[in-house]
């Protein structure tokens, strides 16, 4: 369990960010998983005045504000018809409804977890994200750096169709993934994600604009192979990754052809 | 910190430091149904409603709860006492230590979601773990419960 010696409840940005700049301060998501170390803060950063626990639509976009609960982007019916259905497949195999009531969205995008379903769903939609200093930049360049001392403000989801589809492999309901996938196609470009290979989600794109045939898809497995690492831990092995990658990125591919789907 | 928190109606005021945790606040002050689990946020013995809401009391700093309102099984006593026969006559009730968890996530359940179906029982109660009953009798109990509202 993390220590904290001061607490401070910002209110505003401003505050918070200055407040962030000291080295062993430390702004609080939800603290599911900071729970698990043992960390000693010396200020905790609190965003929870600050209005930033909801989800804005607009005629273009969806806004979500880093305090928005895992829960609360589950259940929001805009995104839900948007993606119809995308963020429920995402979101439902995460512990349960008590640890996403807590669990926040900045919290898990901030972290850049390995095994985050968060994050490589984010991916594969058209997402940036919102820093108090540094603006407004693709999500993919930010889930690159490491984590730093700004402030995550919102997660920003242009509403580009894209038909996305999620699966994951699990060795039971409720655990950390073996492996995450997401796929989606904008336009004449297909998106595959793979996360918790166990490294950190990463994106790679096809400019593609039909249905990829055998000797495309073998194609593309090919630069798969050489653009993603896949690593081996407790859950599995590294062959394993790499075997079921491609099953996972088929059934993917097949749900966003049939108009998007997701894991039952 | 000064905290005012409300649990089950009544109001508690505390001079409490940054890091305690609600569960450990919640207990010593007499509400025991909360219980410490796991400790890796995973098995849902410790939920309680922040407003009305399921979450797990083991992961939530009691400053959060400034301001809020915690409802504990002992402030739903009816309600639990009511589900808590059906789960004894299904064979749901064996050491019985994930009861109070289980029953405060069913009754959050019954206020969210209207006539549920089973997959939707079972997504929303994947946070709630039991090592004794394999989970069928939980859900015999349940759905026997939950008939009984749509009969009246």
């Amino acid at each position: 369990m993390f220590t904290i010696n001061h607490y401070v409840m910002a209110q505003s940005l401003q505050e918070a960010y200055a407040e962030n700049q000291n080295k062993g301060s430390a702004v609080l998501g939800g603290t599911l998983w900071m729970k698990l170390g043992n960390r000693a803060i010396e200020t905790a950063i609190d965003l929870s005045a600050l209005n930033l626990n909801q989800i804005e639509e607009t005629e273009d976009s969806f806004r979500i504000g880093c305090m928005t609960t895992l829960r609360d982007l589950e259940t929001h019916p805009g995104l839900d018809q948007f993606f119809n259905g995308f963020f429920k497949s995402v979101l439902e195999h995460i512990v349960g409804v008590q640890f996403r009531n807590g669990a926040t969205v900045g919290g898990s995008v901030y972290s850049r977890f390995a095994f985050s379903d968060v994050l490589t769903a984010f991916l594969a939609l058209d997402t940036h994200v919102e820093l108090y200093q540094g603006g407004i930049l693709p999500l993919s360049d930010y889930a690159s750096r490491s984590p730093d001392k700004d402030i995550l403000v919102r997660i920003i989801i242009k509403k580009t169709p894209c038909s996305p589809a999620y699966l994951s492999q699990r060795m039971s309901a409720t655990d950390f993934p073996i492996l995450t996938c997401a796929v989606s196609k904008m336009d004449d470009r297909w998106n595959i994600v793979l996360g918790s290979r166990p490294a950190k989600a990463k994106l790679v794109s096809f400019p593609f604009s039909g249905i990829p045939d055998h000797e495309v898809l073998e194609r593309w497995f090919h630069e798969i192979d050489s653009s993603f690492e896949f690593g081996t831990n407790a859950r599995g092995s590294k062959e394993y990754r790499e075997k079921i990658a491609k099953v996972l990125i088929r059934r993917g591919m097949e749900a966003v052809t049939a108009g998007g789907s997701h894991e039952r | 910190m000064n905290v005012k928190i409300f649990i089950n109606g009544l109001e508690f005021h505390e001079e409490t430091a940054p890091d305690k945790i609600l569960l450990d606040y919640l207990r010593e002050k007499g509400f025991l149904s909360v219980k410490r689990g796991c400790e890796t946020s995973n098995c849902g013995l410790c939920t309680v409603h922040m407003d009305g809401r399921p979450i797990l009391s083991c992961s939530t700093l009691l400053v959060r709860a400034d301001g809020h309102q915690i409802t504990t099984l002992e402030g739903l006593q009816k309600e639990a006492t009511e589900f808590g026969e059906f789960l004894a006559d299904e064979g749901g009730d064996q050491c019985g230590f994930c009861n109070p968890g289980f029953i405060m996530n069913v009754l959050a359940m019954k206020q969210e979601l209207k006539n549920p179906t089973e997959e939707e029982i079972k997504k929303y109660l994947a946070g709630n773990l039991c090592r004794c009953t394999g989970y069928m009798a939980h859900l015999r109990a349940l759905k026997k419960y939950l008939q009984q509202d749509r009969e009246v």
